[in-house]
C-alpha cells in the first residue's frame, strides 16, 4: 500500500533549473546571476543569514516575484513567465498562512478543489494526506485550534495535497520551540522519503540544513558562495564565509615558509607546525593565507606529539555542554581559540588561568586564500 | 502613600462621570421631555406618560418619513459598501499615479461641510431634474457615508496577513478566486462594519438631506424638523428617543457581532 502510493507520487517528479537570475531593487542586488541545477526528487536547502537572497530566489521559483534576468525551468519547462497560480508549486510559508476561515480539511482540499477533482477524488486525496501527515481525526477543527506543530502539519499538508512540481518551504521550523523543532526535523525527511517531491528548503539555521538536505546552496549577499553536500560542506568549505557560517571555526592568520607536494609548513603567529598538503591548495611559499580549525579538531596535546605543533595557552574559561566541553584558551600573539573536548571530564580539565598544552589535528586544518569576505 | 492614591483615584473618577455627563446630556434631557404628560416639553418632565410615544408612532408624517430614511438608508449604506470596499482594495494594492488624489478625494466629504454638499446637489438635481426622487438623496448620502466604509475596510485589509492571497493562488487559484474565497470571506467583517456605520450615519443625517429632500421624499430627520418648526408638544422628543433607540441597537449589534474597537481601527489587535 505504502509502496504503491510511493511510486505513484514519485513519477510525478520534476527538475527545477536557475539560470542566470538576477534580482535587483533599485540599487540593491537581492539576487545576484544566480545559476543552480536540481535534480528531480532532491532535497536542496538555501542557507544563508538574512538578507542573503534565498527567501527573494525561493519567491521566485514559486513566481511571487519576477527576476529581474534570467529563467526559471520546471521540469524541462521555462516557467518565468508563468503566473503563480499556473505554476504547480506547493509552498509552505513561515507563518503557515493557513485560511483562518476554513476548518483542516478545507485548507487541505483548497489546491484540489481549483484543480477541479471531483468531490470524492477531492475527499479521497484529502484524507490519504491528512492520514499521512498524521492528522487524522482533525479533519474539522478550526486553524486556530491548532497548536503549533499541528499548524505546521497542515500546512505541509495543504501544500503536497497537490501532488506539486516542487515543494517550496520557507523556514517552516523557525516558528516552533526546540524539542518540537527536532522531531518536525525527523518528519519532514520522512514526508520527502515517502513523496520523493523535489524539495527546495529555506533555512538560516545550518544545523536543519546539515540534517535534512542532500546538498546545501550556501548564499551571501545574493550569491552562491558553495554548493555541496553537507558531510563536504563542513569538511571542505569554500571560502571564508563558508567555513566560518557552517559550525564553529577558528580562524586564524597564517604565513607558508615552506611548501611541498606533500606537505605544508606555516606559522601560525609564533607556532609552526606543517600539515599535510590537500589537493586544492594552490599555495606557494611565502603566501599569506587563513587557517580554519574547528573546536573538536583542537586537543590537549600528548607525548605523542611532536614539539613543534604543540602550543601552550591560557584556559580562559570552560563551557560545559553535556556531551562535550568548550574550552577557551587564549594563546599570545594569537587571540582566543576553542576547543572542544567530549565528555565532561571535570577531573581532566585544567583549571581556569593556568597553562594547558594543545595540539590541533593538522589533517583537518583547513587553509583558505587570505581575501577579506 | 494612601491618601495621594485616594486622591487621584477620586480626582480621575470624577473626570469620567464629568465627560459622561457631558456627552450625554443633550439626549438625556430630550429623552427625559419625551414622557411629559403635559403638552408642555418640561424639563424636569411634570410626570410620566407614554402618550407622546403613541403619537409619534402614529403620525403619517414621520411614518412615511421613516419609511424613506429606511429606503435610502438601504440604497446609500449598500452602494457604499460595494464602492467603498473597492475604493479600499484600489488604495491597499495598487500604487498608481494620482492615488494620493484618490486618497484625498476620498476624505474630502469630510471636510466640505454637510450644508455644501446638500447645497451642491440641490443645483445638480434641479439640473438634471431629481430634484422629486431618491436618487440625488441617495447620491449625496453616498458620497457622505462612503469614505467611513473605506475607512473600516481599509483598516481590515491592513490586518489581513498578505500571505494568505499568495497560498491561495500557490494552490492553482486565480486572482478572481483568491479575491472571493480568500480576501472579501477574510474582510467581511470590516466590509458589515462599515455598512453599519454608514447605515447610522445615513439614518440621522440632516443638513444635507434638508437641500436634497422633497416633501415626498423626506428623511425621519428633515420630518423631525418640519415638525418642531410648527409645533411644540413632546412629540418630537419622543421620536428622537426612538431614533436613539434604533441607532443604539444597531450600534450594540455592530459591537456584538464585530467588535466596534476593531473595525474603527482603535485598536489594530
Amino acid at each position: 500500500m505504502m509502496h504503491q502510493k510511493m511510486t505513484a507520487i514519485t513519477a510525478l517528479e520534476h527538475s527545477v533549473e536557475i539560470k542566470a537570475v538576477s534580482k535587483t531593487f533599485g540599487a540593491f542586488h537581492a539576487v545576484n546571476n544566480v545559476s543552480l541545477p536540481i535534480r528531480a526528487g532532491e532535497f536542496v536547502t538555501l542557507l544563508g543569514p538574512s538578507g542573503c537572497g534565498k527567501t527573494t530566489l525561493l519567491n521566485m521559483v514559486a513566481g511571487f516575484i519576477d527576476p529581474s534576468a534570467g529563467a526559471i525551468h520546471i521540469g524541462g519547462v521555462d516557467v518565468t513567465n508563468v503566473p503563480v497560480h499556473l505554476r504547480d508549486t506547493g509552498m509552505v510559508f513561515q507563518s503557515y498562512a493557513l485560511f483562518p476561515h476554513m476548518n483542516v480539511f478545507d485548507n487541505v482540499a483548497f489546491g484540489l478543489r481549483q484543480r477541479k477533482f471531483s468531490k470524492s477524488e477531492v475527499t479521497r486525496k484529502v484524507m490519504q494526506t491528512i492520514e499521512m501527515m498524521k492528522l487524522s481525526g482533525m479533519e474539522g477543527r478550526r486553524i486556530s485550534q491548532l497548536s503549533g506543530g499541528q499548524q505546521q502539519r497542515v500546512a505541509l499538508a495543504r501544500a503536497i495535497a497537490i501532488q506539486p512540481k516542487v515543494l517550496l518551504l520557507d523556514e517552516p521550523l523557525s516558528a516552533l520551540d526546540k524539542s518540537l523543532r527536532a522531531q518536525m526535523q525527523v518528519e519532514l525527511i520522512e514526508m520527502h522519503r515517502n513523496t520523493g517531491l523535489t524539495t527546495i528548503f529555506v533555512t538560516h539555521d545550518q544545523g536543519e540544513a546539515l540534517s535534512l538536505s542532500d546538498r546545501i546552496v550556501v548564499m551571501n549577499r545574493g550569491q552562491i558562495q558553495q554548493v555541496a553536500e553537507p558531510i563536504d560542506l563542513y569538511s571542505n568549505p569554500a571560502n571564508g564565509f563558508v567555513a566560518s557560517f557552517i559550525g564553529e571555526i577558528n580562524a586564524l592568520p597564517a604565513a607558508i615558509y615552506q611548501a611541498s607536494d606533500r606537505e605544508i609548513s606555516l606559522a601560525i603567529g609564533d607556532i609552526r607546525m606543517t600539515a599535510p598538503r590537500r589537493p586544492e591548495w594552490k599555495f606557494g611559499s611565502g603566501e599569506m593565507v587563513k587557517a580554519f580549525v574547528r573546536p573538536e579538531h583542537v586537543r590537549m596535546a600528548t607525548s605523542a606529539d611532536a614539539g613543534s605543533n604543540v602550543v601552550t595557552g591560557e584556559v580562559l574559561t570552560h563551557i560545559y555542554q553535556g556531551s562535550h566541553t568548550i574550552t577557551r584558551l587564549r594563546i599570545d600573539g594569537l587571540g582566543p581559540i576553542e576547543m572542544r573536548l567530549p565528555g565532561g571530564d571535570v577531573v581532566g580539565r585544567v583549571p581556569v588561568g593556568m597553562p594547558a598544552q594543545i595540539a590541533f589535528d593538522l589533517s583537518q586544518v583547513i587553509l583558505l586564500a587570505d581575501n577579506p569576505n | 502613600m494612601s491618601k495621594g492614591t485616594n486622591m487621584r483615584s477620586i480626582l480621575f473618577w470624577t473626570a469620567v462621570v464629568a465627560i459622561l455627563v457631558y456627552m450625554t446630556l443633550p439626549a438625556v434631557v430630550v429623552v427625559a421631555t419625551s414622557f411629559n404628560p403635559t403638552e408642555v416639553m418640561a424639563f424636569p418632565p411634570s410626570g410620566f406618560s407614554l402618550r407622546w410615544y403613541e403619537k409619534a408612532l402614529t403620525y403619517p408624517d414621520f411614518q412615511a418619513a421613516f419609511k424613506n430614511s429606511l429606503i435610502v438608508m438601504g440604497m446609500s449604506s449598500t452602494l457604499a459598501m460595494l464602492l467603498g470596499s473597492s475604493f479600499a482594495y484600489l488604495i491597499f494594492h495598487y500604487n498608481f499615479r494620482g492615488r494620493g488624489l484618490l486618497e484625498a478625494a476620498l476624505w474630502s466629504p469630510l471636510i466640505v461641510p454637510h450644508f455644501t454638499t446638500g447645497f451642491g446637489f440641490l443645483l445638480l438635481g434641479s439640473h438634471l431634474n431629481l430634484t422629486q426622487g431618491f436618487a440625488v438623496i441617495v447620491m449625496a448620502h453616498l458620497l457622505l457615508v462612503t469614505p467611513f466604509v473605506t475607512r473600516a475596510v481599509f483598516v481590515s485589509l491592513s490586518n489581513v496577513d498578505p500571505n494568505y492571497a499568495r497560498a491561495a493562488a500557490n494552490l492553482g487559484a486565480t486572482p478572481t478566486r483568491v479575491m472571493f474565497k480568500i480576501t472579501v470571506p477574510l474582510i467581511l467583517p470590516g466590509m458589515i462594519g462599515g455598512w453599519l456605520i454608514a447605515a447610522i450615519l445615513s439614518l440621522t443625517e440632516f443638513t444635507a438631506s434638508l437641500y436634497v429632500t422633497a416633501s415626498r421624499t423626506q428623511t425621519l430627520p428633515v420630518a423631525m424638523y418640519n415638525y418642531i418648526r410648527e409645533y411644540a408638544d413632546p412629540t418630537i422628543s419622543a421620536i428622537s428617543a426612538l431614533l436613539i433607540l434604533s441607532t443604539t441597537a444597531i450600534m450594540i449589534i455592530a459591537n456584538h457581532f464585530l467588535g466596534l474597537r476593531r473595525i474603527l481601527g482603535i485598536d489594530n489587535g
